[in-house]
């Protein structure tokens, strides 16, 4: 039996607010902007805790990096079910550059440090949209990877992934230790019930920093420019099929 | 966003099913937009996460069926029963018999949260949560293992039976007599406007056992399939129509005098003392189909155009959408504050809660109705949820103690020397 599943969760932009560009265009405004849980991530949570009350699993453990505020995301997966938080803290300008590499060298450290044998990631978040963490903490650990999971199934020390890949579906069989990153349609994630909110008080959340790790989170990366998608422009009526043909010649469309 | 836009804008309108409408709406009252009027503010974590539950299953559960329910008058049993396997049956009833164990405010945090879903079904649950607290709080030990449990799980439904055809705010009047007959007592009578009647099992009587007066008055517990017991025909009404309302008739209906809450003549206090806790809850309900006016209120505003610019534009309308906020966030205030002093127990819980009834039922009906103005001729069509929402609020001012009765029990307070 698997002992322990990590569960990596990232706070992002709820997905129903309107994002804005901050003006000097360096990134887009989250200050008093609305946060909820990447509903990957949500996905995720739910297969860890479903595989815990299958008894196929022992603990699952909820991973957030970044400031203060992730906590609440760590508290909304422990009412979900998770049993323990850990807050990487990253802040300020370390945050604001922190990205799937750092994240995924810290995820691989924590696996080792907590002797887990199952790692569950979403498999992309909605701010950034890399779909890349899940990936390089596999290689960094060399471990085994099943991503864009419709079906997770357990079986002794053999994971079975169904993934959804452009061609239709495909079932790949991975050794443990592994990682799954969850897609749309691997689960409905449950509501938090009252005693579970109640409960997640009372659950542990253990703070530590990218040093204690030994991971830097240095970044590679530079962010130019931020702007936002260019304003759709009008369209042009045509009168007859052959003017249509041609502006489409001329448009380099055909 | 924009979907919202393409909706409202006049011709595409009416090809549009009520169902877009209802995905559009509940994805914007689901996420606060303006944060003056944010209903998170000062609340505690763990409160915040109660409330997102709240928002989160009244958006997905019921919003996308209010219009539905309230259409065909269906009783949604089912989606109730998903409410209570979170907690939302017997919120502020113990947890040793299945509630939730939580306290007024927290209680009054969720119900305005599944109100913005449907005030309706909302209103009828808090009435659920009521009998079951009352059964809880008054009931001996046998009597809290047998009703508590299947209440809080909604596997069983209670209605409040107070009001009579002869007696409404005279309610310490109520003519339905209960007479000791060996180990039974024998109701006969009825009571009118009844909430939920003939779907409950479970119905919390106030009838009369000794004199008269409130001091006459007991509480008993009865059973739907006691013989005896009998439904009027299913009320046709302006709102609230997601829950039946019926009269419940009493031919000599004998219930076990074990099913008492409480002793003789104490029947009216738990009356009165579930009312309190009562009056907070469909004051909650008032506020949650406030803010869902409010918020899709301000987006009209700033989707319809008229006169070459959005409505957001027009001086008259951001001053009455300013009046509107205003008066939901004191509204709020009032109610939260009531909620608070009746956990507490403290002495100016009573009044407290009827002012915070009186002026959040009266304000939030004036916020939706005026929400309902914002949307001109749309506002008036049944595609639209706004309409509804003043449907169902207008009652408020009503049951539960009219908002007359919340001014005498005010003035009282206030005019009584201590």
């Amino acid at each position: 039996m698997a002992a322990r599943v990590l569960v990596g969760v990232k706070r992002v932009i709820d997905y129903a607010v309107k994002v804005r560009v901050k003006p000097d265009n360096t990134g887009v405004v989250t200050d008093g902007v609305k946060h909820s849980m990447n509903p990957f991530c949500e996905i995720a949570v739910e297969e860890a805790v479903k595989l815990k009350e299958k008894q196929l699993v022992k603990e699952v453990v909820a991973v957030s990096c970044g400031p203060q505020q992730v906590q609440e995301t760590i508290r909304t997966a422990l009412a979900m079910g998770a049993d323990r938080g850990i807050h990487v803290e990253v802040s300020g300008k370390d945050y604001d550059a922190l990205g799937p590499l750092q994240v995924s060298k810290i995820m691989a450290a924590l696996a080792k440090k907590e002797e887990a044998n199952l790692i569950i990631l979403g498999k992309q978040a909605i701010d950034d949209d890399c779909n890349q963490t899940g990936q390089m903490t596999a290689a960094l650990l060399d471990w085994p990877q099943g991503t864009f999971a419709s079906e997770v199934v357990l079986e002794g020390d053999k994971l079975k992934v169904v993934r959804e890949v452009d061609g239709g579906l495909e079932t790949v069989k991975l050794d443990m230790p592994a990682v799954v990153t969850a897609d749309l349609r691997l689960n409905t994630p449950r509501y938090a019930t009252l005693p579970n909110i109640m409960k997640a008080k009372k659950k542990k959340i253990s703070v530590v920093k990218p040093g204690d790790l030994g991971v830097d989170v240095a970044s590679r990366l530079e962010v130019l420019r931020v702007e936002e998608p260019p304003q759709r422009k009008a369209g042009v009526k045509v009168e007859t099929v052959e003017d249509l043909v041609s502006k489409l010649k001329e448009g380099g469309r055909i | 966003m924009a979907l919202a836009g393409r909706l409202l804008n006049g011709f595409r309108l009416r090809q549009c099913t009520s169902r877009s409408i209802g995905l559009v709406f509940s994805s914007i009252q689901r996420r606060g937009i303006a944060s003056c009027i944010d209903p998170s503010i000062g609340l505690t974590d763990e409160q915040k996460e109660f409330q997102k539950v709240a928002f989160d299953f009244a958006a997905k559960e019921m919003a996308p069926h209010m219009a539905e329910w309230d259409d065909k008058e269906v009783f949604p049993v089912e989606t109730m029963r998903k409410a209570a396997q979170l907690g939302f049956g017997g919120i502020y009833v113990q947890p040793d018999v299945g509630g939730s164990g939580l306290s007024r405010l927290d209680t009054s945090i969720i119900f305005e949260a599944l109100s913005t879903g449907c005030t309706s079904t909302t209103a009828y649950m808090s009435i659920h949560n009521m009998c079951a607290w009352m059964i809880d709080t008054f009931g001996s030990p046998e009597q809290r293992k047998m009703y508590c449990p299947d209440l809080c799980s909604m596997q069983k439904f209670a209605s409040y039976c107070l009001t009579e055809p002869g007696s409404g705010s005279d309610a310490a009047s109520l003519l339905t007599s209960a007479q000791r007959k060996g180990d039974h007592y024998v109701l006969n009578g009825s009571k009118a406007f009844i909430s939920g009647a003939g779907e409950s099992d479970v119905y919390v009587v106030m009838c009369r056992t000794g004199g008269k007066g409130p001091k006459g008055i007991s509480c008993l517990v009865v059973e739907k399939s006691t013989p005896g017991l009998s439904f009027g025909k299913k009320e046709k009404k302006v709102g609230w129509n997601s829950q039946p309302t019926r009269a419940v008739i009493f031919e000599d209906c004998a219930v076990p005098a074990a099913n008492r809450l409480g002793q003789e003549g104490e029947g009216f206090n738990i009356a009165m003392k579930g009312l309190n806790g009562g009056r907070i809850n469909i004051a909650s309900c008032s506020l949650g189909a406030a803010h869902a006016s409010v918020q899709l209120a301000r987006e009209h505003l700033t989707v319809r155009k008229q006169f070459g610019e959005t409505l957001s534009k027009s001086q008259f309308l951001q001053f009455r959408l300013a009046e509107m906020a205003t008066r939901l966030v004191a509204s709020r205030l009032m109610v939260r504050q009531a909620a608070a002093s009746l956990q507490e127990g403290r002495d100016d819980a009573v009044a407290l809660c009827s002012m915070a009834k009186l002026f959040a039922t009266d304000e939030c009906f004036t916020i939706c109705n005026q929400a309902l103005q914002m949307f001109g001729g749309y506002g008036y069509l049944k595609d639209y949820p706004v309409q509804q929402f003043v449907r169902d609020l207008r009652v408020h001012q009503i049951l539960e103690g009219t908002n007359e009765v919340m001014r005498m029990i005010i003035s009282r307070s206030l005019l009584t020397d201590s």
